[in-house]
């Protein structure tokens, strides 16, 4: 797999870390109550399709992105804003 | 007498030289262009194995990849690989070959008393018996089944092989150099393309080779020509496209002369041009050596002028396997064919009669007679006749090779006009060629490949249209003329016909799995291990699958295929391993101050990645030894220690503060400019991620510490956090952590250390309090001076850009030599820290919260900090969680473990106790052992006499729960 | 116990070629309702047929697989068994699955080859032998057996390991299972399958369930590609579809689906002879009876339904087994594969009731599913048949995350993707 970094182009996903689905709402730092957080961090959609999620290239430029990828297939739509 | 003979004339044999070789300890003799199974062949050499199961004689069936009963181990010494398919070793001068599963040769194998026991070993009987009679009878039947199992023998001493990998781009892969394939190449190449075609024989021209037509080798010869002579494209010989992974990455791999070259190829666009392979003819014996597919006796023939000796039969249902009985004819063999069907074509008829070939219509092949070699066969239906012959030559008709086109999870289709599974589509920029998508003749095949090149040309943006490729000149072949007969694999035969040659699967065991509902081709695989041998399937799956439907009354479209897994053919693991092994597996991290701990009697540990160093000579032979001295060190008089592998990280911003005061648990916002202040932070879920000192340098500018092996998790997570949620923040984090360096001065006498090396800086108690911290300009660089203390002593860290650490550790040995100044190493530095009651990586192993490890009053009560919310769970407040505490030895002479499980003293020593201890040593300021551990209610339970049990050597110890402070409680040592 | 396989009825059939075997299991049409239905024909939903039938007497059953039996995770997995968890609650339960596995041919009536040839996990520093002697301390102390090696008691078992000077990672000592081995993975599926269709279950193949009935908060059926089927009870037992089936109940779960490769190498003669485990990196190894060396690492590391590994991964697998056993570098890969893993946060799985009623979970298994098919299937089935959960599996609850009772066996900290 190649993963576009915003920053430095296509790279093999093994320069990259992988940062966890980034469809998840994270409460402003100093809100949300217990109940918020465990749902933030401790559920997941997990869909079996189009996949928002975290990426860093670690072994690059150290730059962390949203990337669209369809988990079904491996096939990448792009970087998210 | 023998079944072949070597043709004086013809093939692409080199006659003027002679290459000898070993095969069992006989030395044998072969030409250059043989292959190890042609020079075999041409020796007489028909039987040179046994079968899996049943031990059957075995000689080769086909000429290629797909072989299934020709294995050998090559080679010798720590180059010796077993199951190596001897169709696909080029025969070189001295080469070793040894048979397989063969005791003591395949000639005399006694292991073929299987084959009498054979009614009762069909489909999947293993299941069924070695039940009883006791519980775990398996445990007595296994080591027999294992020993009779497995083919060649591997060898437990390291491989002398040399394996490398080498990455690289191309526009155009091209798999296969049949037509189909130089024809793609060449029309990508013409237009500019960087081409890389990759053919896993050792000479190129796929079926090619096998032909003796002039105008199709001269076609070879002007294509393979104008190849080489671009310059962007790329020939490789000896090296098969293994597996094709997501983005195009494509594994190549290729024998070399010292071992194997795997290149990792990304691709922009791929031609499949693999070909195909012909299938075997299912009928009883079908497997005696001297049964050979005809495309293989083809090739033996042409390629290698390897010719049976006399007599040969060609079975077939289709037209295309003619030409094989016509070539025999020609090289002077006399043929006769058993046609499954009514009639080849017309023409087909008049040639044959002409070369005095006799037909004998509507008649498979009912059984075959000899021994370890063929001898005879009989016809089926109402001819019946026996005839006697050399070699029987089987054509069932060919499979397109669709297993790269399916690595990418696109499933294969059934095609019934070749009566095989094609392709069932490409991606984007893959594209298909000749037998591989089943387009047979050479004409057909030149022209998918020029239009598969023209696609990876578009798909790649090169719009340039190159010239037409001129067609050979050759008259195309006939259609291809498949017929499968309405009951090709009966089952009442008697004997064995085998589907799975090299895994013994007969029809018969399919009839089985049927019966007792393993339908589903991936429960036929399963149950029968059908398709699992070294060749895959490659020439049993679609006979297989296409009997299975037969029962199932499904078509084989219905049935499907198995899954399609790389690597294509077996493929060397360290071939994909490359150099990254042994010493270089994992690149090691040294600290700057490396070389010196070498020079200096350091003895180094394994940390995580790094290499650390854990005691030094001057304090003893042992780490048992040392680290007491080197502990007493410290204690008494001045010690050093390097600390580089800490993680170092400069945050620098406005925000600066800000950020920290957020990320920790405690407060960080008004930290005075010139002070660190030890800090911990917490995951999102309230547990302890790390904990480590930060100073401010200045307003705007922090020094962090991490955990050495946390260093890369929280520069990941502060990055996170800065550039996913807090972009508003104007912070900037940079690692220090492999630019900067790090030691530890500690002990008593470490202020007279530092007065010593830095005459000119303040260390005093007023100029450098504790948690003080200052940058000194010293030879040339910035030193920073921290006040902190791991050890619990009066201690320092000294900083500074990695270059300059060895003239500073070497100034600071040098300047306070006086006062006895020694290093000290890991094993100490843990040691003093379990006496100061310091946590560290065995207490922070992130199950553990801030309360459990004693810190919950670090904690900030009002302001927000990451995991505030999630510390508060429920189980994670309770009052009977373990918690930290400090042990100490009640019964002096019995040593304490790490590991040891804690019980209340009058417990049951069962289950899961109150605790564990994380951290044990010998403590030279109380003489006895000492620990840091987690107890259910932690030190609410100070003071009490509780019991640490180490099953694994049966030792129990009795212990006191104490504060984790075992030393300078007030911090007066700290302080002074 | 189910019964029709020895010895003797071999020989019958051999004597005798023409008589039919029969059915290994049975191939029924479905009924419209079934008191329990369980989704996911794998091992885990096999047993709990089974166990639900054989110890609950909740013969009513239908096990819905929309492939094959047996096309999941129990065909694909390094067929591994062991018993060495220190949190309290694993230990119990995997030592549950140990002592049922030791006597499933037995009850089973059909040969799952359990081998119990030993497991050695190495450990390359003091402070890991540490970690792994508690872990052998905890299992002495709940009666399972556990060794502790020294580095030169390594050596005698294990030979062809590097004990050169070269080795990255040196071995100082292991901790060794002697009742930990591997079982024929297939051979799960189907030796369940066919007991509990001699029990009267269900089995019903190539049928996909596509939306779940449900009716004031409670469960009363599916619908499926063959049609509507009703159901008292429904358990789901999916592995890495779990999410994909729980939203069908509106469930959104701790759990993420990512891919763990597993690879096979031709067949050679027994050279090792134990289960093999490496504490530098996740790495795992053992020869199967056939000959085949079976050999995995850790997961690629991101979510993925896609069943294709990146070839990083399995290049990093393969310089594993090649670092800590020089041999295996002339060792030939016939194939690798890739399965995908229910990962949850703290890598232990769920066996539990859900929010909605008379539906029941089973999933989450990360790495360990197969080897906790016995226990699984005999506490689910409990779960099931008591709208309870049975004290082995009372920690396994969806609920843990929230009141922070997670069981994080190997201190990995709440990552899916780490785990």
């Amino acid at each position: 797999m190649k993963i576009p970094c915003p920053h430095c182009g296509e790279r093999d996903v093994s320069e990259f870390r992988y940062g966890g689905d980034a469809s998840r709402q994270r409460p402003a730092h100093g809100t949300g109550d217990l109940k918020a957080w465990h749902d933030y961090h401790f559920t997941f959609t997990n869909p079996k399709g189009p996949h928002t999620e975290h990426w860093q290239h670690v072994l690059g430029c150290r730059q962390w992105f949203r990337l669209s990828r369809n988990t079904a297939t491996n096939v990448i739509a792009g970087v998210v804003e | 007498m023998t079944a072949f003979r070597r043709l004086p004339g013809g093939g692409r044999i080199d006659r003027s030289r002679t290459l000898g070789f070993t095969f069992d300890g006989q030395r044998l003799f072969g030409r250059p262009g043989d292959t190890l199974a042609s020079a075999l062949l041409a020796n007489g050499k028909l039987l040179v194995g046994r079968s899996f199961k049943y031990h059957r004689p075995r000689g080769f069936l086909s000429a290629g990849i797909e072989e299934p009963n020709g294995l050998f181990t090559i080679g010798e010494g720590n180059r010796a690989e077993p199951n190596i398919p001897g169709t696909m070793v080029p025969l070189s001068d001295g080469l070793v070959a040894r048979s397989q599963n063969a005791w003591p040769s395949p000639a005399f194998d006694l292991m073929a008393v299987n084959s009498i026991a054979a009614p009762i070993l069909g489909a999947g009987f293993y299941y069924k018996t070695f039940i009883g009679p006791f519980r775990k009878s398996w445990m007595f039947y296994e080591p027999f089944i294992r020993k009779a199992a497995g083919m060649g023998k591997a060898d437990a001493a390291p491989d002398g092989a040399r394996y490398d990998v080498e990455y690289g781009f191309t526009d155009v892969l091209v798999i296969g150099s049949g037509p189909a394939g130089l024809a793609a190449a060449l029309t990508a190449g013409r237009a500019g393309a960087k081409v890389l075609l990759a053919e896993q024989d050792s000479e190129l021209g796929g079926s090619l080779l096998a032909e003796t037509s002039e105008a199709l080798e001269r076609w070879r010869t002007d294509t393979l020509a104008e190849l080489r002579s671009l310059p962007r494209v790329t020939l490789l010989t000896r090296a098969t496209a293994q597996g094709i992974y997501d983005g195009n990455q494509v594994t190549v791999a290729q024998h070399v002369a010292q071992g194997q070259l795997l290149h990792v190829i990304r691709a922009r666009s791929i031609v499949h041009a693999a070909g195909s392979l012909e299938r075997p003819l299912v009928f009883s014996n079908n497997d005696r050596p001297g049964v050979m597919l005809s495309s293989a006796v083809r090739s033996y023939l042409n390629r290698h002028a390897v010719a049976p000796a006399e007599r040969a039969v060609l079975a077939t249902n289709n037209d295309a396997a003619y030409s094989t009985a016509f070539a025999l004819a020609e090289a002077g063999v006399a043929v006769t064919i058993a046609e499954e069907r009514m009639a080849p074509a017309g023409d087909l008829l008049a040639q044959a009669a002409a070369l005095g070939i006799a037909i004998f219509p509507n008649a498979g092949i009912a059984d075959t007679f000899g021994g370890s070699q063929l001898k005879a066969v009989r016809l089926k239906g109402r001819h019946s006749v026996t005839i006697d012959c050399d070699v029987l030559a089987v054509s069932g008709g060919w499979n397109p090779a669709v297993h790269l086109s399916s690595h990418g999870g696109i499933k294969p289709k059934y095609d019934p006009a070749i009566a095989a599974f094609v392709p069932g589509g490409f991606a984007e920029t893959h594209f298909g060629a000749g037998g591989t998508i089943g387009h047979f003749g050479w004409q057909a095949c030149v022209r998918d490949g020029e239009t598969a090149g023209k696609g990876a040309l578009a798909a790649c943006g090169i719009g340039k249209s190159p010239r037409a490729i001129d067609p050979p000149g050759v008259r195309d072949d006939r259609a291809y003329g498949i017929a499968v007969s309405r009951d090709p694999f009966d089952v009442s035969l008697p004997g064995k016909a085998f589907v799975d040659f090299q895994h013994d699967v007969t029809a018969k065991d399919i009839k089985v799995a049927h019966q007792e509902g393993f339908h589903s081709v991936e429960h036929l695989k399963r149950y029968t291990t059908l398709g699992m041998a070294t060749d895959q399937g490659k020439t049993s799956n679609v006979n297989a699958i296409a009997m299975m439907a037969g029962l199932r009354g499904i078509g084989p479209e219905a049935a499907g295929t198995t899954t399609f897994r790389p690597p294509f053919s077996p493929l060397t693991v360290g071939a994909l391993a490359g150099r990254s092994v042994g010493k270089h597996f994992r690149p090691v991290r040294r600290s700057p101050l490396h070389d010196w701990h070498a020079r200096n009697g350091c003895t180094f540990i394994e940390a995580g990645l790094w290499m650390r160093a854990w005691y030094y000579d001057w304090a003893g032979p042992t780490p048992e030894t040392a680290y007491v001295r080197e502990m007493e060190l410290v204690r008494k008089g001045v010690g050093i220690a390097d600390v580089s592998t800490l993680g170092k990280i400069d945050v620098q911003g406005p925000d600066a503060a800000e950020f920290l005061n957020r990320v920790y648990v405690n407060g960080f916002a008004k930290l005075p400019v010139g002070k660190a202040r030890y800090g911990v932070m917490l995951n999102d879920d309230g547990i302890v991620l790390d904990d480590g000192t930060t100073s401010r340098i200045s307003d705007t500018q922090f020094y962090m510490t991490t955990t050495t092996a946390q260093a890369g998790e929280v520069m990941s997570w502060l990055e996170y956090l800065l550039q996913c949620h807090w972009t508003d923040l104007k912070v900037h984090v940079a690692s220090l952590t492999d630019e900067w360096g790090g030691m530890a001065v500690s002990g008593p006498d470490s202020r007279k250390a530092l007065e010593l090396a830095f005459p000119e800086a303040d260390v005093s108690n007023e100029g450098l309090p504790y948690m003080g911290v200052k940058d000194i300009p010293f030879g040339g660089t910035t030193v920073r001076l921290m006040r902190l203390s791991f050890s619990g002593e009066l201690a320092y860290e000294v900083h500074c850009p990695a270059n300059f650490t060895i003239a500073l550790w070497e100034h600071i040995l040098q300047a306070a030599a006086p006062l006895g100044i020694r290093p000290y190493g890991l094993e100490a530095l843990a040691s003093l820290r379990i006496e100061k009651g310091h946590v560290a990586g065995l207490e922070l192993d992130h199950r553990n919260s801030l309360d459990d490890l004693g810190l919950g009053k670090m904690a900030a009560r009002e302001k927000p900090y990451i995991g505030k919310e999630l510390r508060f769970r429920e189980a994670m407040q309770a009052p009977d969680r373990w918690s930290l505490v400090g042990l100490e030895a009640l019964e002096p002479g019995k040593k304490l473990r790490g590991a040891s499980i804690l019980f209340a003293a009058d417990d049951e020593i069962k289950g899961h106790g109150r605790g564990y201890i994380t951290s044990v040593t010998w403590s030279t300021e109380l003489n006895r052992f000492i620990a840091l551990g987690l107890y259910q209610g932690g030190l609410r339970h100070e003071g009490e006499e509780i019991i640490a049990a180490f099953p694994l050597k049966n030792e129990q110890v009795r212990l006191r729960i104490v504060s984790p402070h075992f030393i300078d409680k007030e911090g007066t040592r700290l302080h002074a | 116990m189910a019964k029709g396989y020895s010895v003797f009825s071999l020989l019958r059939h051999a004597l005798k070629p023409d008589s039919p075997w029969p059915m290994a299991w049975e191939k029924p049409t479905p009924r419209s309702s079934y008191d329990v239905v369980i989704i996911g024909g794998g091992g885990h939903g096999l047993a709990t047929a089974y166990y639900l039938a054989k110890n609950h007497g909740i013969t009513n059953v239908a096990v819905l697989e929309r492939n094959y039996i047996g096309s999941g995770n129990v065909g694909r997995n390094t067929t591994l068994i062991r018993s060495n968890y220190v949190i309290d609650g694993n230990t119990q339960f995997f030592e549950h699955s140990m002592k049922l596995w030791e006597g499933l041919s037995h009850e089973l009536n059909y040969n799952c080859m359990v081998s119990q040839r030993g497991q050695i996990v190495l450990a390359v520093s003091p402070v890991q032998l540490d970690v792994f002697a508690r872990r052998g301390n905890i299992m002495r102390l709940n009666g399972i057996d556990a060794e502790l090696l020294d580095r030169g008691e390594v050596q005698k078992l294990l030979p062809y390991l590097d004990y050169s000077k070269d080795a990255r990672f040196p071995i100082w000592g292991a901790i060794h299972q002697a009742r930990a081995g591997t079982v024929r993975h297939d051979a799960v599926a189907w030796g369940y399958a066919r007991a509990a269709s001699q029990l009267g279950v269900h089995i019903i193949e190539n049928c996909e369930v596509t939306g779940m009935v449900i009716d004031n908060g409670r469960i009363t059926g599916v619908d499926t590609t063959q049609g509507r089927i009703n159901a008292g009870k429904v358990g789901i037992a999916v592995a890495g579809h779990t999410s994909e089936v729980a939203r069908m109940a509106g469930l959104r779960l701790p759990v993420e689906s990512h891919i763990l490769q597993a690879f096979v190498t031709e067949a050679v003669k027994p050279i090792v002879h134990h289960v093999v485990s490496w504490g530098a990196e996740l790495f795992y190894l053992s020869q199967s009876d056939k000959g085949g060396l079976v050999f995995g690492g850790h997961i690629d590391g991101f979510n993925t339904y896609t069943q294709r590994g990146q070839l990083f991964k399995i290049q990093d697998v393969m310089q594993c087994a090649v670092s800590l056993m020089p041999f295996m570098s002339r060792m030939r890969l016939l194939r690798h594969w890739g399965g995908i893993q229910d990962m949850t946060p703290d890598g232990s799985p769920f066996i539990c009731r859900t929010p909605v009623r008379d539906l029941y979970l089973n999933g989450g298994w990360c790495y360990q599913g197969f080897k906790a098919t016995p226990a699984s299937g005999w506490t689910f089935a409990h779960t099931i048949a008591n709208d309870n959960e049975h004290d082995l599996n009372r920690c396994y609850s969806l609920d843990r995350f929230e009141k922070g009772r997670e069981l994080d066996d190997y201190g990995i900290g709440n990552w899916t993707y780490k785990q």
